[in-house]
């Protein structure tokens, strides 16, 4: 529909023109990766070894940078009441700008793996593997965090509930996004058993995501 | 087209603000919402356009488009702007436009008829308060819904432009709309009135 | 001229207009003596063959990096302290010219480990420092790009330059002695171990030479932002003349 065309416009153009945007949560994830070997050690077997932990790690929390500022920012302006009021169903608009964030904050962390793998020394393979892991994963991280975003929008003082809320829901995302890139590097399990259940996780997140989103919106209202 | 309110109540906080609210306001028509602050003007305004709950009574709705309800056929002008400050002035009209009714048609028209169309391509982060406002109602001008609800909406307004808001009054409830106007002032046209606080 | 002169933006945008295209060529002239020198004249390393000369410009990189936080944070002070006009937008446009010389200084720096120790990069204390360098870069770039009031923003990150300026050396010798804990046996020493007078000749008139492009590009840049200012301010002006 072409209201749900206008509200994916508006979000991919303001994430890109306010604050830094894109960039912001690639940045986020560059140093929370280089944040790892001063804790670690520069050990490049060992950091190879963890690096697809540490990526899935980096990109969880670069994720939910951006989440919290989802609704909130319209809740604050008062779009989110004519948000309310259009004609679009309220599922396929939240689904819209979740579309949005993870075109804007999920996408280029995906982008950013090779780099940050480098960084890490890992292998071809591992890069390969962790990618793909998150370029499936991504939009799952995104529509939970929705979820919490929605729950939160019209706590004043948010802060960290929004990650408080969304980091357990992620949990399974996790396991099996770096088990699915462990699996690929190491094996003994194929790769394709546990990319398959992240893969139906996502599937799973992005249907119930943006109805549990909405309907927290709905019961959010005075 | 004709909206009634029978017996409205409104708890917040678990604080009564008003009970057994009725009104009748049909097509052409126009209801002045009035009382002290705290009164709940504009929770009156927030139950009709569906972002309150209704904690007692009902509101009806004859006429207008049966697969609609009434929050979906009516345009909201509350206390904030809903505008982006990143975005230009025709860009959030358009944005607006192209949500809530049927694309970025009316939006040049609609920014003329409030006086903006000169600074279209500003960001909206340079408008003063006045403007924000005159932005907000070509909202309403360009996208064609029957309802209108107005929450102090002459609010940072000049002479001027409270003169074209009245005008663009008239005009909507002559082609057949209708609003509910919260107020302080008087509302420069005819209109029913509603007094709240009175309870 | 004296700095107080140099304060108001026509003097500035007169004076940069005069000097920057004997700059440019000064510039390229440098680059052309230095990239000679270091070609041709200087020898190829006993063990690294030609693979070393990635030095000539990975070696002034690093120093104009550090360099462009140095004047970042002078700009800083100026801001701060002595509220001169322009300490601010030379600080905004000093923070990318720095952050890519830094970037440079890290590409070269793998491309010269690729060889060298078979892996794009290592956890060693110099590229470390560097990194976080970087980082920091664009931390502060971040900064400017979020507050849209030019003036707001320039006090936050003349704050921000400044406590990254006394936190560097801390910083580098937190990493320097991380490096030791883990690293104790092989120490790598990009640089070589002495410096020959063939070597060092081509390394300062390389460095020579990037710093007249820092200058170059700075003040080019300079003249830009203020561009840039001044069609803030006009439509600003434009926003609030436009009541009929």
């Amino acid at each position: 529909m072409a209201a749900l065309m206008a509200l994916l416009r508006r979000d991919m153009r303001l994430a890109v023109r306010v604050g830094g945007g894109a960039l912001m949560g690639v940045l986020f994830f560059l140093i929370v990766v280089a944040m790892v070997p001063f804790a670690l050690g520069p050990d490049l077997a060992l950091l190879a070894r963890t690096g697809p932990a540490i990526l899935w790690l980096g990109a969880l929390l670069a994720s939910l940078l951006a989440l919290d500022r989802l609704f909130a920012a319209d809740h604050e302006d008062g779009s989110l009441d004519l948000i309310l009021m259009g004609r679009a169903p309220l599922e396929l608009a939240v689904a819209a700008k979740a579309l949005a964030h993870w075109l804007t904050t999920g996408l280029p962390l995906v982008i950013a793996v090779p780099l940050l793998g480098l960084f890490l020394n890992l292998s071809p393979t591992a890069i390969v593997a962790v990618a793909l892991t998150l370029l499936v994963g991504t939009p799952a991280l995104t529509c939970i965090g929705l979820v919490g975003a929605a729950i939160a929008v019209a706590l004043r003082r948010g802060g960290l509930l929004v990650p408080v809320l969304v980091l357990p829901l992620a949990v399974p995302v996790l396991i099996f996004g770096v088990a699915a890139s462990n699996a690929a590097v190491k094996g003994p399990m194929p790769f394709g058993t546990p990319f398959t259940v992240l893969v139906a996780l996502t599937l799973f997140g992005v249907v119930l995501g943006p109805f549990a989103a909405a309907a927290a919106l709905r019961h959010g209202l005075d | 087209m004709r909206i009634s309110a029978s017996n409205l109540g409104c708890v917040r906080g678990s604080r009564e603000i008003f009970r057994n609210v009725n009104f009748n306001v049909a097509s052409g028509q126009a209801l002045a919402v009035l009382g002290p602050n705290g009164a709940g003007k504009s929770s009156l305004l927030r139950m009709v356009a569906g972002l309150l709950r209704i904690d007692s009574g009902g509101l009806g709705l004859e006429g207008g488009d049966d697969e609609l309800t009434i929050p979906e056929q009516a345009h909201y002008l509350g206390h904030q702007d809903a505008l982006k400050p990143a975005l230009s002035v025709a860009e959030n009209l358009g944005f607006w436009a192209g949500y809530l009714g049927n694309g970025r048609a009316g939006v040049t028209e609609a920014l003329e008829a409030v006086g903006l169309g000169a600074i279209r391509d500003l960001p909206a982060g340079y408008l003063s308060a006045g403007q924000r406002r005159r932005l907000s109602i070509a909202r309403l001008v360009s996208v064609p819904r029957p309802i209108w609800l107005l929450d102090e909406a002459a609010a940072a307004l000049d002479q001027a432009a409270q003169g074209r808001l009245i005008d663009l009054m008239r005009r909507h409830l002559a082609g057949g709309g209708l609003i509910l106007a919260a107020t302080h002032a008087p509302l420069g046209l005819d209109a029913q009135e509603l007094r709240l606080g009175a309870v | 001229m004296r700095l107080s002169e140099l304060a108001n933006p026509s003097h500035f945008n007169a004076l940069t207009e005069r000097v920057l295209p004997w700059l440019v060529v000064a510039t390229m002239l440098a680059f052309a003596l230095g990239l000679y020198q270091a070609l041709f004249v200087a020898p190829d390393d006993y063990q690294q063959g030609a693979t070393v000369k990635i030095m000539f410009i990975h070696v002034p990189s690093a120093w104009l990096g550090m360099m462009g936080w140095a004047l970042m944070s002078a700009s800083a002070l100026g801001t701060l302290v002595w509220r001169h006009p322009l300490a601010d937008v030379a600080m905004k446009t000093a923070a990318p010219i720095g952050a890519a010389f830094t970037l440079i200084c890290l590409v070269t720096g793998a491309l010269w480990g690729r060889p060298t120790w078979g892996t794009y990069w290592v956890w060693d204390a110099r590229l470390t420092s560097v990194l976080i360098l970087f980082l920091m870069y664009l931390g502060v770039i971040a900064l400017w790009r979020t507050v849209e009031d030019p003036s707001r923003a320039a006090r936050a990150a003349a704050v921000l330059t400044l406590v990254g300026a006394v936190n560097l050396p801390i910083i580098k010798f937190s990493v320097d002695w991380w490096n030791t804990l883990h690293q104790p046996a092989s120490v790598l020493r990009l640089g070589g171990s002495t410096i020959y007078p063939t070597i060092l000749v081509p390394l300062l008139i390389m460095a020579v030479a990037f710093t007249l492009l820092f200058v170059t590009l700075h003040l080019s840049a300079m003249r830009n932002e203020l561009l840039r200012r001044r069609v803030r301010t006009l439509r600003l002006m434009r926003a609030a003349a436009a009541n009929p």
